[in-house]
């Protein structure tokens, strides 16, 4: 996946504050953006159902509610139909990946562990990249249907 | 505030608005919390009509109710849930423990 500015047709790069009220901002923004894909308004839940799951683990997990710390989104077209998602922080990273990527595991007895499945199972591609002490970095891929190409063929 | 309440004898209707995420379910929880202990609930219904989105946060916040009434051997129930919040809710098998009908009448017609 990557981050690669030569192949992007459009691209939108934004850091916020750790804070709660943030993330459905971070939602609305990636939304907004997305809807230039030209995909149904399911799938424009989905990429907000994403979105609110990684920034929520970055302000939860990442800095244990602490505010004032850094959460940076990258949210990019590549052709007609292709949106590259990177969520990342700079807290405390993740030290087992394998093992934070299984269904209902989480770390705090009060969560479902359910936010890794949804961002897996919604988008077609996800990676996790983290070092403890460090941060994480969370990079999806989905691609939607063109629609009015795929309707005539 | 993003909830309403009504008190059936011991029942808790509570009825929220608007995006159930982590900054709406934390509020939510500690204000049904709250209820349940001062006015001795025993059931809980959860009226989703009013939201518009849920995320893993939302979900934590009902099996930590389904949690809490269980141990007081009360029952909860989901009610109003639209397609795009219903579809999350199945997804996460979460109406495997907490019944889901469409309106709170069908509850008491059950
Ligand atoms: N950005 C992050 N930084 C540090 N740890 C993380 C981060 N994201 C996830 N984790 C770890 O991975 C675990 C699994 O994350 P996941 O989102 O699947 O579940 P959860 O956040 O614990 O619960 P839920 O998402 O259902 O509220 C977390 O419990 C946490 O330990
Ligand atoms: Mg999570």
């Amino acid at each position: 996946m990557g981050w690669t500015i030569m192949n992007i047709k459009n691209y939108v790069r934004f850091e916020f504050s750790s804070i709660a009220e943030n993330v459905g901002l971070a939602r609305s923004c990636v939304a907004a953006f997305a809807s230039q894909l030209d995909c149904t308004l399911d799938e424009i839940e989905e990429i907000k159902l994403v979105v609110s799951e990684a920034v929520s683990n970055c302000i939860i997990h990442a800095y244990d509610n602490r505010a004032n710390q850094k959460v940076e989104i990258m949210v990019s077209i590549q052709d007609d139909r292709t949106l590259d998602l990177i969520i990342k922080d700079y807290g405390k990273g993740i030290v087992d990946i394998e093992k934070a990527l299984e269904p209902a595991y989480s770390t705090d007895g009060s969560r479902m562990g359910m936010g890794f499945t949804f961002m897996k199972s919604f988008m077609d591609e996800m990676e996790v990249i983290s070092k403890p002490g460090e941060g994480t970095s969370v990079q999806m891929r989905r691609s939607f249907l063109v629609r009015d190409q795929e309707a005539y063929a | 505030m993003n909830l309403d309440y009504k008190l059936v004898r011991n029942t808790l209707v509570v009825k929220v608005k608007g995006e159930l995420d982590m900054v709406i379910a934390e509020r939510v929880r500690d204000e049904i919390d709250n209820r349940i202990t001062e006015n001795q609930i025993k059931n809980l219904i959860l009226n989703l009509e009013k939201v518009t989105f849920i995320d893993s946060s939302g979900l934590g916040l009902i099996i930590g109710r389904y949690k809490k009434i269980n141990s007081l051997n009360g029952k909860m129930y989901i009610v109003g849930a639209r397609p795009t919040v219903e579809k999350i809710l199945f997804f996460s098998g979460i109406n495997k423990l907490v019944p889901i009908y469409r309106t709170e009448q069908d509850i008491i017609n059950i």
